[in-house]
């Protein structure tokens, strides 16, 4: 036994392939990027870095579902719903400031004459922006409880978040006179006073949407690098092991994915202001099942892989519209494929050295694996 | 507990003896446990106690109800009547999993569940805050936790593997790392479902030495279908047949018993292969046998 082992360890150590140290790369490749994204602003136009800042909204979505769905492998495909409930609740808050103690435009329209209360206390900021992030993590937490309660995981529980979007965008649109309906709620122009349309609001913005996400990063990281976050990879792995070690394994997914939840609603709310408008279409199926690309296409389980991913999609999506506005969308179907198929670890996996070593996307084996593991609970679904 | 483990294994027979049906002397005591799904009794009235610092054998051809008297004791099934009472407590029958888990009961599966994307170390490690608040989970592993977790790789020889991936490891050394994460719980009782299935001969006696040096201050129930593994290392053994205890005692006396020789025999001659399994070892070819559950 002993002799194997050493013989073991000896073969380990020869063909250990030289790695970055882990300390460099938890802490250098962020750093890294935390400098391009300061630095952009005085390189690029004011055009570019407003598209940008929306693009960093995106990676805080992503981030927030790469932690439930890249740690603790829970697919979401609802994460839009909570990206816009906190988009909406800070574009009540605007639209309340703009309208300057009248009624919104679109409650007028919809034959409303006084503020419906639940509206009222959103002209508060103090009120206002903590709900950005409370309305997704207690709809997330109850919602959560009640399914992880129940078991059900994988794609169950994926196709169960992709109803939440369907029911709360037809709930949104139906309800025009208190959600503005499929236009959604915009036209506001000011945020604290100053003008949404300023070119030094817009940079603003950009700054406070690149502490966000640093905000964000960081609380992931702490969180996975936690022992609470090898518990969720533990789970992943295998749930009815971790039930059987002692755990509930109900109350430690409510609370990740109230947390991934609360997050992706602190993007909406960064969201509402840079873009000008928040609809109904942004929290529906197809954008709740984009963000599942982004993440993909980045590296699930990686939490800057999730980041990368969002701002490479997105720029791919914007620069090849702008090139090819007849047949642009071919090419971003490439690139999701191609991503799938060449690179299943995403852009983060492509850092990884194994992945060098050979050709390894020409065994079907591993495509197969790869693909099978991209299916919720394709790898591991014990009930 | 870990400092103990070089000490011989002490069974207590006097404490418990081979029948010991008296609650206050039993760790685990089921009394008139019933379990049936859908209309099919699989525990019939079932009476069974395991003693304090006992080791203990549960045998029995398929269908006796083994893996689901484990079920029960752990919380995953809910019996129809009786009473499963754990370490004086009063009934736990209709406890969560993860209840009886902190009450000190420890599962191993029939196939190794163990963290693969894990290391070795972490796969102990995350074991280790089953009775941590979620806030203290936050923080990082203790200095004494992590003794506590290289003295039980140590214990089951894994503490070369410890910066390993779970996932990398044989089938063996996968069970024992299984053992090892429930050994590190401390659990009162431990369940072994076929911990020996897969094994060769060599990892099966490897194991059974492991089980002997964990025993003595904790109690262990080990599922079996190795024959020549239960002759080697059972002290006591019970035979579960229908969903009933067939006999109890040790292995000689068990195997001469004639409703045991006709409970493995069948009433038909083409039950034969089952009386070969009782007598005879098992090949280690066989494959290992799909979880139930």
């Amino acid at each position: 036994m002993t002799t194997r082992s050493s013989i073991m360890d000896a073969v380990r150590t020869v063909s250990a392939p030289a790695r970055i140290h882990p300390a460099i790369g938890a802490w250098l490749a962020p750093a890294i990027m935390l400098a391009v994204l300061l630095l952009a602003p005085s390189v690029l136009s004011d055009f570019r870095i407003a598209l940008l800042g929306k693009f960093l909204t995106f990676a805080m979505l992503a981030l927030s579902l790469n932690l439930i769905w890249g740690y603790a492998g829970m697919l979401s495909l609802g994460h839009g719903v909570f990206f816009g409930l906190g988009g909406y609740a800070m574009a009540m808050y605007l639209k309340l400031e703009s309208a300057g103690g009248k009624l919104p435009d679109f409650m007028f329209w919809s034959g409303l004459t006084e503020l419906p209360i639940f509206w009222a206390p959103f002209k508060y900021a103090w009120f206002a922006f903590p709900m950005t992030f409370i309305v997704p993590a207690v709809l997330a937490g109850a919602l959560g409880y009640l399914v992880f309660r129940s078991r059900i995981t994988g794609v169950y529980f994926a196709l169960i978040t992709q109803a939440l979007a369907l029911i709360v965008s037809i709930l949104f649109i139906g309800q025009q006179a208190y959600t503005g309906g499929t236009n959604g709620i915009t036209n506001y122009t000011t945020i604290f006073g100053h003008s949404l349309n300023a070119p030094s609001m817009q940079i603003t913005l950009y700054y406070v949407s690149v502490a966000a996400l640093a905000v964000a990063y960081l609380l992931c990281w702490w969180l996975i690098s936690s022992r609470l976050g090898r518990l969720l990879v533990a789970m992943r792995d295998d749930e009815n092991r971790v039930r059987f070690s002692g755990y509930d394994p109900a109350v430690l997914k409510t609370i990740v994915f109230s947390l991934s939840a609360g997050i992706a609603g602190v993007a909406g709310a960064l969201f509402t202001p840079q873009v000008g408008i928040i609809s109904p279409s942004m929290m529906g199926i197809v954008p709740s099942i984009e963000i599942a690309i982004w993440v993909a296409v980045g590296g699930r389980g990686v939490l800057l892989g999730a980041i990368l991913g969002a701002i490479v999609v997105n720029g791919a999506k914007s620069g090849l519209s702008e090139s090819f506005p007849a047949v642009w969308q071919y090419f971003l179907g490439l690139l999701f494929i191609g991503a799938v198929l060449l690179f299943p670890a995403g852009i983060m996996g492509l850092f990884k050295r194994e992945n060098w070593q050979r050709p390894w996307w020409l065994s079907t084996s591993q495509v197969r694996s790869t693909i099978r593991g991209l299916i919720p609970g394709g790898r591991n679904d014990r009930q | 507990m870990i400092g103990n483990r070089q000490t011989p294994p002490v069974h207590a027979p006097s404490r418990n003896g081979s029948r010991s049906q008296d609650p206050r002397d039993a760790i685990l005591s089921v009394e008139q446990l019933t379990v049936s799904f859908d209309g099919l009794t699989v525990l019939d009235e079932l009476d069974f106690s395991v003693g304090y610092g006992e080791m203990r054998f549960l045998i029995g051809p398929n269908g006796a109800g083994k893996t689901t008297l484990i079920d029960v004791i752990t919380g995953k099934s809910k019996p129809s009547r009786g009473r499963v009472v754990f370490d004086g407590a009063t009934d736990l029958s209709r406890r969560q999993e993860h209840h009886m888990v902190r009450l000190g009961v420890g599962r191993k599966f029939q196939t190794p569940s163990v963290y693969s994307s894990l290391t070795v170390h972490q796969n102990l490690e995350v074991m280790l805050g089953f009775r941590t608040r979620i806030t203290g989970l936050l923080g990082r592993l203790r200095r004494s936790d992590d003794d506590r977790i290289m003295a039980t790789l140590e214990e089951v020889g894994l503490q070369n593997r410890a910066r390993d991936n779970a996932g990398g490891l044989s089938h063996g050394e996968k069970q024992w790392l299984e053992i090892g994460m429930l050994l590190v719980q401390e659990p009162k009782l431990l369940l072994l479902d076929e911990p020996v299935a897969g094994m060769t001969r060599r990892e099966r006696d490897r194991t059974g030495e492991l089980l002997q040096s964990i025993g003595g201050d904790r109690s262990i129930l080990v599922v079996e279908h190795d024959m020549d593994f239960v002759r080697q290392f059972a002290r006591t053994v019970t035979v579960l047949h229908l969903g009933k205890v067939l006999s109890e005692g040790n292995m000689e006396d068990v195997q001469q018993d004639p409703e045991v020789v006709r409970a493995y025999l069948g009433n038909s001659r083409t039950q034969r292969p089952q009386a070969a399994r009782l007598n005879t070892r098992r090949e280690p070819a066989d494959p290992a046998p799909v979880a139930a559950d």
